[in-house]
């Protein structure tokens, strides 16, 4: 199919609805207002519901109504609209609601910025509300994986019964690509039988719930949602790399930092320095495993991760995969300012110098 | 062609679907507007996009002799809809050449109503970015539709229709063609002429024959790795 040219945040409500996306709650916030505005001219016309809510909590929680009633429901905002919707998230992680949370990331903290950032990594890997769960992060690093990675996270959703969060940042969000609207493969996906659409001749009713007054109710339900966890961990873990086979250092990085990373591994290779990228693109489940094979190849002799957030956030799980094994330096910016690919020379050369 | 043929006017108010290239399109106009000589003046006036805008080449244009003219500094990122006062300076000084950036659809047209009376008084001319490949008017009756809602917010009339069809990177002659069969069946349409094609220097050596001139140009708004 010949490509065309989408803005990432009109790829992300395209893909939902050509994904079956039946209900979409949304509330506006830069940069990511084109998915809502996108949503309320076309998802109508798809057959689907759309509704400006009042604010994001009331977004998130029609969501969750939407989802208990066997929907495949979509929300979307920017970071400081996330954090408002973390109580819903939680909520939805308890019932075991399948959902769709595009998160495109402007810089904080607070109201921060509006230009891009990556400062909500933890928040979206760790479980940003109470309670112990996690959701599936998927980050892509251009318009096309936006769009392919929308379609892909309703399905991942219904498999596992959990909400799925889609995580760009703000340039992926804002930036035109050519993309191409290629058929992402569908799952086998299990009926919706415990939904709350309506007795339908069952003989029970269908409950959908987050509270578990009875510890030994809700202890079972946590041994379930571990299972769930360690079963996607199995199944859902995903990464991509770039010239890694003799890098002497690496990049970790994800989203446009990933992006600039390319650019800047060809020059500096054209400098005659082995550089390399590993690029997470599940951030939960995060590609351990995969990170501490590569790590420990004797020809990596330093890791740099790049972000777009001050303190590094992501740099924790490079270290929990990295174990100690091989240096670790940061290179970050936060409040909407992006890693330049002059700055990531120098970086990858300084750390490369120092591990010498 | 060059800018001084595009810009038979004193006023160019650059418009359009969003994402059709107005602002690359703009700033290279005024680049090669500054570099005949002109007194160039270039407002960004996008109350829509927040990012890609012409004032991120502000060093660029006014080492090229441009005065820009955008929104203060504290408004900048502030994410309000806010038109700069300089803006009258384009309007009432005719001794310079403006370029106006104006934001996408009929809803970032809607800046310039409020100086209809004014601008209807200068030289002007208001011109139509057309994008084969944005997929909202890849049919001539969409992007028509685009035109005229563009034309009834703004109370001005458009005068030339521009094909600056492209996929970044990915463009090919045969992209900036299709473009061309677009402009073509939209300006047969609407009765607005095609005044140029755009493209980039490298492809304009397998862009002859066409029936409008071809309006070169270069990639000045860049993501952070090109």
């Amino acid at each position: 199919m010949a490509k065309e040219l989408w803005k990432g945040n009109e790829a992300i409500a395209e893909a939902a609805i050509r994904a079956g996306c039946d209900c979409f709650f949304g509330y506006p916030i830069t940069p990511q207002s084109e998915v809502p505005e996108y949503m309320s001219v076309h998802l109508p016309k798809a057959g689907g519901v759309f509704v400006q809510s009042e604010s994001e909590l009331a977004a998130i929680n029609m969501v969750y109504g939407a989802a208990g009633a066997g929907m495949r429901a979509m929300t979307s905002s920017s970071s400081p609209g996330i954090s408002l919707k973390q109580e819903g998230i939680t909520y939805l992680a308890a019932a075991e609601l399948p959902c769709v949370i595009v998160n495109v990331m402007r810089g904080g903290p607070g109201l921060g910025t509006i230009q891009p950032g990556q400062g909500d990594y933890f928040q979206a890997t760790r479980g940003g509300g109470n309670g112990d769960y996690r959701t599936v992060v998927l980050a892509p690093s251009n318009v096309q994986e936006t769009a392919d990675f929308v379609q892909e996270a309703f399905d991942i959703a219904d498999q596992y019964r959990t909400p799925v969060v889609v995580l760009a940042d703000g340039l992926t969000g804002q930036m035109m690509e050519p993309i191409e609207w290629r058929p992402v493969p569908r799952r086998q996906l299990p009926p919706k039988t415990w939904a709350a659409g309506g007795k339908k001749g069952r003989s029970h009713t269908n409950v959908i719930n987050s509270l578990f007054l009875n510890p030994e109710e809700c202890d079972a339900l946590n041994q379930r949602l571990t299972a769930k966890y360690s079963e996607i961990e199995k199944n859902e873990v995903r990464w991509d790399t770039a010239l890694c086979r003799d890098a002497e250092v690496l990049i970790t990085a994800y989203g446009t930092p990933a992006r600039i990373a390319l650019t800047a591994l060809d020059l500096l290779r054209e400098q005659g320095i082995k550089a390399g990228l590993f690029r997470p693109v599940t951030l939960w489940p995060f590609p351990e495993q995969a990170l501490r094979d590569l790590a420990a190849e004797a020809h990596v002799r330093v890791i740099l991760d790049v972000e777009m957030s001050s303190t590094g956030q992501m740099l924790d799980d490079v270290r929990l995969a990295v174990e100690g094994r091989k240096p670790i330096r940061y290179l970050g910016h936060a409040g909407g300012i992006m890693p330049t690919v002059e700055e990531m020379i120098e970086a990858a050369k300084t750390a490369l110098k120092e591990a010498r | 062609m060059t800018a001084a043929e595009i810009c038979a006017h004193r006023l160019s108010i650059i418009t359009g679907h969003y994402g059709t290239g107005k602002t690359e399109f703009a700033v290279n106009l005024a680049l090669s507007l500054a570099a005949g000589g002109e007194r160039v003046m270039l407002a960004d006036l996008d109350i829509v996009n927040p990012y890609f805008r012409s004032r991120e080449r502000r060093q660029l244009l006014e080492a090229a002799g441009i005065r820009l003219v955008a929104t203060s500094q504290a408004c900048t990122d502030a994410d309000i809809p806010a038109i700069p006062a300089e803006l009258l300076t384009i309007l009432e000084d005719r001794s310079v050449r403006g370029v106006l950036d104006v934001g996408g659809d009929p809803v970032g047209a809607r800046v310039l109503a409020r100086f209809q009376p004014q601008i209807c008084r200068e030289d002007y001319q208001l011109l139509c970015v057309l994008n084969a490949n944005r997929p909202e008017i890849r049919t001539p009756e969409a992007a028509a539709a685009y035109l005229r809602a563009i034309e009834e917010t703004t109370g001005l009339t458009c005068s030339g229709l521009v094909n600056n069809t492209h996929l970044c990177g990915e463009t090919t002659p045969a992209e900036v063609r299709r473009g061309a069969a677009l402009a073509e069946a939209v300006s047969r349409e609407t009765g607005v002429p095609v005044l140029c094609h755009t493209a980039e220097t490298r492809l304009l050596p397998a862009l002859t024959g066409l029936d409008a001139p071809v309006f070169p140009v270069t990639i000045h708004m860049k993501k952070p790795w090109e």
